[in-house]
């Protein structure tokens, strides 16, 4: 992206000083760029590219904090794959990824419509409907979730009027992830203002030229806003799941802190927190991040892959 | 879209006049579906103990202080406050250490021309997709070995060494498009990269860093794995952690409480979300569509 940018401006510097002062200059400016960013520079070696291969290295040994890592090669990946409270976890977080991601999308997607309507206090229902992003992070809501959710408490009764008694959603396995999967939909916001912002962009012309065509409203739906904002969806998609597959505070939270009744809220990072913080297991915990990591890399590319077949770029539609 | 067109004015007046109606009929009532849980914890705060789950009003039919007053006492010996100034401590710290590593590096990669910057910002940008979770134990025993293990530090350090590239990226993007003629003619004057940045590319960067400082601030506010694994003093709880404190020694036997501190320690996100709404909401999409 960028790579092409700048490739005009090179020469033109050249051009505007003499050779000797040229090569001073652009040393300044090496050194000046350097040290500006000389912040972000610690951080990544020190945060991020050494803690990546430090922990790539705990993946392949037994490690409790106390001795020393010691080399086991792939015994940490090989009773990873045989273990079933992991394959529990996997199984758990790909149902919460799949449920959550289309309902919350579906949702943001359908109040962007709605807001994309030039109507009388906008603004105040735009802000209305994105402060759930906000604070739903925060413990707080977990509480309110988990009085919301629990045995004879507002869900539990409202439904029982319908009669769909389940007694509670936060006590029974079968149930309790979707309190979660609520939770996540209920914070609809974030991709809400970004599809909102794609709607705006598209051009109104469009709409016109289809109404004098005769299209009905489905059709200018599906003809023209769904094609028009299929990048934003993509970033939407792309985003929203990887969030997904990261989800711990909710669950650790609104079930409880082990995660569930039965297991049923074990999702990924909730075992690795567990294997690592509770049990010391630090290579076995670094064994799944490097997975977790391999797993999200490849539903990107698969993204990325798939976005040739439904993605419509303006460059491509010249 | 559900204007009629009627050849006749006033018919046509009327019909926008009933799509509007449907319209804010339909916005209420899924606004009053989402705004439900805020209302219903306002309404529990009010509510005895014992009625915070069995209750199925909306609001309390006798309205009690009591959930608020037992705040005072604390909660095992530790007051109410404490946790508040933690967590006030930690969001502030981060806010400063984002605005000012993020901008510097932004500055960097957007109006300083050196060797390896694209090489650079790719890395950066990387770094945005990988999952936190690779890089938590690792630095869980950079910092145990350090003895910063109960200290802010671990929880701080990142945000001052510009590491939260979402940030970093939403300025470079930013001042990407500021004119370049402001710092060329900077550059004219003799101004140096560091009189630039701070009177002149900072200064027209206010948009871009309030985002970051207000998203910083209740990303901290709201943290809690972070204070869970690098805390372990009760006194040095941040609001978070103070609030499972009260779920798992209380219980339900305090419900009201629970609910009220829950409530309070919304208060600070809640309000800064009111006063910069309009920042953080064009932040938010900006950043998104440029990505």
């Amino acid at each position: 992206m960028t790579l092409v940018k700048e490739a005009p401006a090179r020469p033109a510097q050249k051009r505007s000083a003499a050779p000797a002062a040229g090569r001073r200059g652009r040393r300044r400016e090496n050194l000046a760029g350097y040290l500006f960013m000389s912040p972000w520079i610690a951080g990544f070696l020190l945060l991020t590219a050494g803690p990546m291969i430090a922990s790539l290295y705990y993946a392949f040994t037994s490690y409790n904090l106390f001795t020393p890592p010691k080399w086991v090669g792939l015994d940490n990946f090989t009773t990873m794959f045989q273990d079933p409270r992991w394959q529990k976890s996997v199984e758990v977080t790909l149902k919460y990824v799949v449920v959550a991601t289309p309902l919350k999308l579906l949702l943001a997607l359908g109040v962007a419509l709605l807001l994309a309507q030039n109507r009388r206090g906008q603004a105040l229902y735009r802000a209305a409907f994105y402060m759930p992003s906000l604070i739903g992070a925060s413990v707080s809501v977990g509480f309110v979730w988990r009085a919301l959710f629990s045995d004879d408490a507002v869900v539990d009764r409202t439904q029982k009027v319908f009669g769909l008694d389940v007694g509670g959603w936060i006590g029974n396995p079968d149930y309790v992830l979707y309190s979660l999967v609520a939770l996540s939909i209920w914070q609809f916001g974030a991709p809400m203002v970004i599809f909102l912002a794609g709607l705006k962009q598209v051009p109104q012309e469009l709409y016109e030229a289809a109404e004098m065509d005769g299209a009905g409203p489905l059709r200018r739906f599906w003809n023209i806003t769904l094609p028009m904002i299929s990048p934003v969806l993509f970033f939407n998609v792309l985003l929203e799941s990887i969030h997904a597959f990261q989800v711990f505070g909710s669950a650790y939270v609104v079930s409880d802190t082990r995660c569930g009744p039965a297991d049923a809220t074990l999702v990924y990072t909730c075992y690795l927190y567990q294997k690592g913080f509770k049990e010391s297991q630090m290579g076995f915990a670094s064994a799944m991040a490097w997975t977790l990591v391999i797993a999200v890399a490849l539903v990107t590319a698969v993204l990325f892959w798939s976005q040739k077949k439904w993605v419509h770029y303006e460059e491509a539609a010249k | 879209m559900t204007s009629a067109t009627s050849p006749v004015a006033h018919t046509a007046n009327e019909g926008r006049r009933i799509g509007s109606l449907v319209w804010h009929v339909g916005a209420l009532l899924v606004l009053a579906v989402v705004l439900y849980p805020v209302i219903w914890v306002l309404g529990a705060s009010f509510k005895p103990s014992k009625d915070i789950i069995a209750s199925l009003d909306l609001l309390p039919t006798k309205p009690v202080w009591a959930n608020f007053s037992g705040l005072a006492d604390g909660i095992s010996g530790i007051s109410i406050g404490s946790f508040f100034s933690n967590s006030l401590m930690y969001a502030g710290l981060a806010v400063v250490g984002v605005v000012l590593s993020s901008s510097l590096t932004a500055y960097a990669f957007a109006k300083i021309r050196f060797a390896g910057r694209n090489l650079l910002f790719t890395l950066m940008i990387g770094t945005l997709l990988l999952p936190y979770h690779v890089l938590l134990i690792p630095q869980y025993v950079l910092f145990r070995n350090l003895g910063y293990i109960d200290t802010l530090v671990p929880l701080v350090a990142g945000k001052f060494l510009a590491t939260e590239a979402f940030f970093v990226f939403l300025m470079v993007q930013f001042m990407r498009g500021l004119p370049r003629e402001l710092d060329e003619a900077a550059k004219l004057d003799g101004c140096g990269h560091l009189r630039t940045y701070w009177s002149i590319v900072l200064p027209l960067s206010r948009p871009a860093i309030i985002t970051s400082a207000i998203f910083t601030f209740i990303n901290a506010w709201n943290d809690f794995m972070g204070p869970l694994i690098y805390l372990n003093t009760p006194s040095k709880y941040t609001v978070s952690l103070g609030l499972m404190m009260f779920r798992d020694q209380e219980g339900i036997s305090n419900y009201g409480s629970m609910i009220a501190m829950s409530l309070v320690a919304l208060v600070p996100v809640v309000a800064f979300f009111m006063a910069f709404q309009r920042y953080l909401i064009d932040g938010m999409a900006t950043s998104g569509l440029k990505g």
